[in-house]
C-alpha cells in the first residue's frame, strides 16, 4: 500500500478543508480521499488502485452526520449513518422497505456495521480489469489505456448505460434504491453546501469513466433526503445474484407503486447490477402509468427499460434476466401472482 | 459509548513515514504503541500484541476470519487502520471467561462439531456471538443470512447453524 498521511476531522468544514488540495483530478483521483466505514476504499488502496497522499477520517463526525430522521416530510439520513443501523430501522423498514431491503441484501453484516451510506453509494465498481492493476488496459483507473472488459470476461459487465471506453457495472444496491425514490443528496463543499439530485450525482461514463460522479475534489456528502409519498411503503428491492447472499447482484429492481384498485397512479423504477450507475428506468415507468398492473403490463415495461441494452457476448443473458427481475418486482409489489 | 479509550494521542503528523502514537483497548487491556498509518488492526493485532487468535484469510473483506468487535459490534480487522480504531476491541482471546471458562458460543461449536480446519473459526465465534446479540439468530434462516459474511471452506455450515442455535438460548440465560 502507498503511504500516506492520516488526518482526523472532528466536524465537516474541517474534513472539506482538509480535503481540499489543488488538483485537476476528480475526487477518486484526488491526493486527499475521505475515510469514513473503510470497507470499500481500504480494500482499493491494498490493491494499489486508490493512492491518496492523504486520509481524512470522518468517523469524528458520525454523532452530527450519523443520524437516521423520519418525518412527515421524509426520511433524512446522515451520509455516516452505517448501513446496518439504517437497514434495521424499524421506521425506514415499516415507511421505506426498499431502503431496508437493498441495505439488507448488500455484503455481509461486518461490512453493514462498518460502511456509512454515504461511502457506500461512492462505492467503485467490481470490474476484474479495473481491481486488478496487472490489467493495463483500464480507463477507469488510467485515463487513455483502452478498456480490457470489452473484449474480455465481462458476464457481469453492465448493459445499460456503457460507452465504448467502459462497461463497468455499478455495484451498489442502496443507490438504486435512492434512484427511485428520487432522493436528494446534500454536499458541503470547497464552495460550500449544496443539493444533488441523487439521479444526477453518478455520471454517465463517456469518454471519461474516471470521473464517476458531479462531485468536486473536497466535497464531503453529508445526507440523503428522500421524500415522502404514498409510493414509499409498497415499494421492495429484488436482487438476483449467484449465490444467495454476500454477493453482488447480477440484475436487481427497485420498484415503488401507487395503486388505485389495479391502475399504477404512480411509480418509480430503478435497475442495478446490470447498468454503469443507478439507473432511473423513466421508459419503463411510462409504459405502466395510469394503465392496471397485470403480468403483461409488466413484461412491457420490462421491454422498455432494456430497449435500449448493449451486450458483449458473456453478459447476452443479463436484458432477459433483467427484464425477469423487473416483472417479478412489479408483480410482487403489486401482490399479484405471476 | 461515551468516552474514547482508543484515541491518537498526539496530532498526527504530515510525513507519511512517522509513525502515529495510538492508544489502544483490547480485551479490557489498554496499549500505548505507534504504529505506520497503513498498518491495519488485524496486523496490530498480530505483530505488536502478539494476538494471533484473529486469523487472516483474505485480507480484503471476504472472507469474515478477521472478525472482531469493535465497541461490541461485528467489524472487519482487515480493513480497519488501526489509527482509525476509536472504540474498545475484543477478540476471540477476550471471550473466554476469567478462569478460562468457554463462552457458550466456544462450547457450542465444540459440542456440535462445528470446524474442521479451524482456520475460519475465530471469525465464525466472533460473528455468531454478534449474530445472537444483534437478534439474528432467532431462526435457521436469519442465521444463514446473516452469518453469510463468514465463509468456510472446509463447510461446516451445517454444524455451524447447529452450534449458534444451541448457544443463543444459553447466552440468554448468562
Amino acid at each position: 500500500m502507498r503511504p500516506f498521511v492520516y488526518e482526523r476531522a472532528e466536524d465537516a468544514a474541517a474534513a472539506v478543508r482538509l480535503a481540499t488540495r489543488p488538483t485537476r483530478e476528480p475526487p477518486t483521483r484526488a491526493p486527499a480521499q475521505f475515510l469514513a466505514g473503510g470497507t470499500n476504499i481500504v480494500d482499493y488502496m491494498r490493491l494499489g488502485v486508490a493512492r491518496p497522499e492523504t486520509l481524512v477520517d470522518l468517523n469524528g463526525l458520525q454523532a452530527e452526520h450519523g443520524r437516521i430522521e423520519v418525518g412527515p416530510e421524509g426520511l433524512r439520513l446522515g451520509a455516516l449513518a452505517r448501513m446496518a443501523d439504517v437497514a434495521d430501522h424499524p421506521a425506514v423498514a415499516r415507511d421505506y422497505p426498499v431502503i431496508a431491503q437493498a441495505l439488507q441484501a448488500s455484503a455481509g453484516a461486518q461490512i453493514r456495521n462498518m460502511a456509512a451510506l454515504g461511502g457506500n453509494v461512492l462505492q467503485r465498481t467490481r470490474c476484474q480489469y479495473f481491481r486488478d492493476v496487472g490489467w493495463k488496459a483500464c480507463n477507469k483507473r488510467e485515463p487513455g489505456s483502452g478498456c480490457a472488459a470489452m473484449g474480455g470476461v465481462n458476464r457481469k459487465h453492465a448493459v445499460l448505460g456503457a460507452s465504448d471506453h467502459c462497461i463497468a457495472t455499478y455495484a451498489g444496491d442502496f443507490g438504486q434504491a435512492l434512484a427511485a425514490l428520487d432522493a436528494w443528496v446534500e454536499t458541503l463543499g470547497p464552495r460550500g453546501p449544496r443539493r444533488i439530485r441523487f439521479e444526477d450525482l453518478h455520471r454517465p461514463p463517456g469518454d471519461t469513466p474516471h470521473i464517476e460522479t458531479v462531485l468536486e475534489p473536497g466535497e464531503l456528502i453529508t445526507a440523503f433526503v428522500v421524500p415522502a409519498g404514498p409510493w414509499t411503503r409498497r415499494s421492495l428491492y429484488l436482487k438476483i445474484r449467484d449465490r444467495q447472499s454476500f454477493e453482488f447482484a447480477l440484475a436487481s429492481a427497485a420498484v415503488a407503486l401507487e395503486l388505485e384498485g389495479d391502475v399504477v397512479r404512480q411509480v418509480r423504477i430503478a435497475l442495478g447490477g446490470v447498468a454503469t450507475r443507478p439507473w432511473r428506468a423513466h421508459e419503463a415507468e411510462a409504459v405502466l402509468l395510469g394503465r392496471p398492473l397485470t403480468p403483461e403490463a409488466a413484461r412491457a415495461a420490462a421491454e422498455a427499460a432494456f430497449a435500449p441494452a448493449v451486450t458483449h457476448g458473456a453478459n447476452d443473458f443479463k436484458p432477459e434476466l433483467g427484464r425477469r427481475t423487473l416483472v417479478r418486482a412489479l408483480l410482487q409489489a403489486a401482490d399479484i401472482k405471476a | 459509548m461515551t468516552g474514547s479509550p482508543s484515541t491518537v494521542i498526539a496530532a498526527p503528523p504530515s510525513d507519511p513515514r512517522a509513525q502515529v502514537p495510538i492508544q489502544l483497548t483490547v480485551n479490557g487491556q489498554t496499549h500505548r504503541l505507534s504504529v505506520d498509518p497503513r498498518a491495519s488492526l488485524l496486523d496490530t493485532l498480530h505483530g505488536r500484541l502478539g494476538l494471533t487468535g484473529t486469523k487472516k484469510g483474505c485480507d480484503h473483506g471476504q472472507c469474515g476470519a478477521c472478525t472482531v468487535h469493535l465497541g461490541g459490534r461485528r467489524a472487519l480487522a482487515c480493513l480497519t487502520f488501526a489509527v482509525a480504531v476509536r472504540e474498545p476491541v475484543t477478540t476471540i482471546e477476550g471471550l473466554a471467561g476469567p478462569e478460562g471458562r468457554l463462552h457458550a458460543m466456544q462450547q457450542a461449536f465444540i459440542d456440535q462439531d462445528a470446524l474442521q480446519c479451524g482456520f475460519c473459526t475465530p471469525g465464525q465465534i466472533m460473528s455468531a456471538v454478534a449474530c445472537v446479540h444483534e437478534g439474528h439468530a432467532e431462526t435457521e434462516a436469519d442465521i444463514r443470512e446473516f452469518m453469510s459474511g463468514n465463509l468456510c471452506r472446509c463447510a461446516a455450515y451445517p454444524h455451524i447453524v447447529k452450534a449458534i442455535a444451541q448457544a443463543r438460548p444459553r447466552m440468554r440465560r448468562a
